[in-house]
């Protein structure tokens, strides 16, 4: 499997707090990497590092293949990222919003309906001011933003925040088609037992660096 | 660029921010002046271009504001720096989204002058032509200044301080530019809207070189 991320000794500054300490991370392509750990232990950084957004002070950093201390930004068109917040457009009704995000990644608009069914959107919805929409639906119309763009890593920040049971499952099973079918997942939970079916391999940070890693020799 | 502007006229049109309270407001700002000069109608008249353009110089502050709270609000700004969208397009098309929504705000402002101050145009074609030139360099200064402050928790009461000195010259010509339009001040109007033309050119070579970079490290 080659690899779709490979940190050595990364070190990430965020003003002048290190927020990865020399993080060591190879993850392969089709992997579900489970990243957990305290609060402030470096899991949001390590996503956002992935991401290109946050800059690799020292160490060797590639991600798909694109070397991150040389352009950060190369990769991005092929990264789907999901945050603590939504990235939604309050005001855009449902699917003129996810629209523009499939245009603004290069994707078909016409993936549209198909990425709003399969997250489970009721479609008498679509037309409706996201701003009006429950916590829980507007998490899902982010995460129909993201699939709409068929990202070859996904990068996910409590991607079951605020979804309900039937909700979480069927992200569970979104994930594992997306893994199966070629892209590689990290995502950050601290719902441990209603991720572990899904996690190919977890990994502990601490102090912004990996304390345990499952998929270790 | 013109996925960014309509989105972002999109957006505008949905939330009514522009129409519904900054013309509104504007508006409200020329009648305080028409009622304050009352007394005084040949300062009302000699002043209109410059409190037009003051007007314009509030709303316009506010939708730049507006503009980049949108991208701020829920974490937009993480998802335009992921998107496939060039740096280029991003500037131009917020630009361009800033543009109308300025002009239509002028638009309420202009007979706004004409009614309330008493003046007429004497050159409509240097009217329209300092008006388009005021109205490109509001726009593509706002953005590049605008996306300075973005990421700033003092971005509210920052952006006018960063605005408002480089919006200055424009301020000047403007009111320069219309007091020759509207007749009452025989000058070199047509000098006042070249400058406005281009300090708009400067700013938009400026932005098409700096946006990219003051996004990612704002």
């Amino acid at each position: 499997m080659s690899a779709v991320v490979e940190f050595e000794r990364v070190i990430s500054v965020v003003g002048s707090f290190p927020v990865l300490t020399g993080l060591d991370l190879r993850v392969d392509q089709g992997e579900i990497l489970h990243v957990r750990g305290e609060n402030g232990a470096g899991k949001t950084s390590l996503l956002r590092a992935c991401a290109g957004l946050i800059s690799v002070s020292s160490g060797n950093a590639s991600v798909l293949g694109f070397d991150m201390r040389v352009d950060r930004r190369a990769p991005r068109r092929y990264i789907g990222l999901l945050g603590h917040e939504n990235n939604l457009y309050r005001d855009l009704g449902v699917s003129e919003h996810i629209e523009f995000r499939a245009a603004s990644v290069g994707a078909r608009a016409s993936d549209t309906a198909a990425a709003l069914e399969q997250v489970g959107f009721p479609q008498q919805l679509w037309t409706v001011p996201i701003g009006s929409l429950s916590a829980g639906q507007r998490r899902k119309v982010a995460i129909a933003s993201l699939l709409v763009g068929r990202p070859r890593l996904w990068l996910l920040d409590e991607p079951h925040a605020a979804l309900d049971t039937e909700s979480r499952k069927n992200l569970d099973a979104i994930l594992t088609e997306a893994s199966t079918s070629g892209a590689t997942i990290i995502f950050v939970s601290h719902e441990s037992p209603a991720t572990k079916d899904i996690a190919s391999r977890v990994v502990t940070l601490d102090g912004g660096r990996i304390m345990e890693d499952s998929g270790a020799d | 660029m013109l996925l960014v502007a309509r989105k972002d006229l999109r957006v505008e049109r949905r939330a009514k921010i522009a129409l519904g309270q900054v013309a509104p407001l504007a508006l409200l700002i020329l009648m305080v002046f028409a009622f304050a000069l009352d007394a005084n109608t040949s300062l009302l008249e000699r002043g209109a271009g410059g409190l037009y353009w003051l007007a314009v110089l509030y709303g316009g502050t506010l939708l730049i504001q507006r503009s980049f709270d949108v991208e701020t609000d829920d974490g937009n700004m993480d998802a335009l720096r992921m998107s496939a969208i060039g740096m280029p397009s991003l500037f131009l098309g917020k630009a361009l989204a800033l543009f109308v929504q300025i002009t239509v705000l002028e638009l309420i402002l202009g007979p706004g002058i004409l009614l309330l101050y008493n003046v007429g145009v004497v050159d409509w074609a240097l009217l329209f032509a300092a008006a388009i030139a005021g109205t490109l360099a509001f726009s593509v200064c706002g953005v590049l200044w605008g996306v300075m402050s973005a990421g700033l928790r003092v971005r509210a009461t920052l952006l006018p301080l960063l605005l408002v000195p480089v919006l200055a010259p424009v301020l000047l010509a403007g009111s320069r530019a219309f007091e020759t339009a509207l007749g009452v001040r025989a000058g070199a109007g047509w000098t006042w809207a070249g400058l406005m033309f281009v300090i708009a050119a400067v700013h938009t070579a400026l932005g098409l070189g700096a946006f990219g970079f003051l996004l990612e490290e704002g």
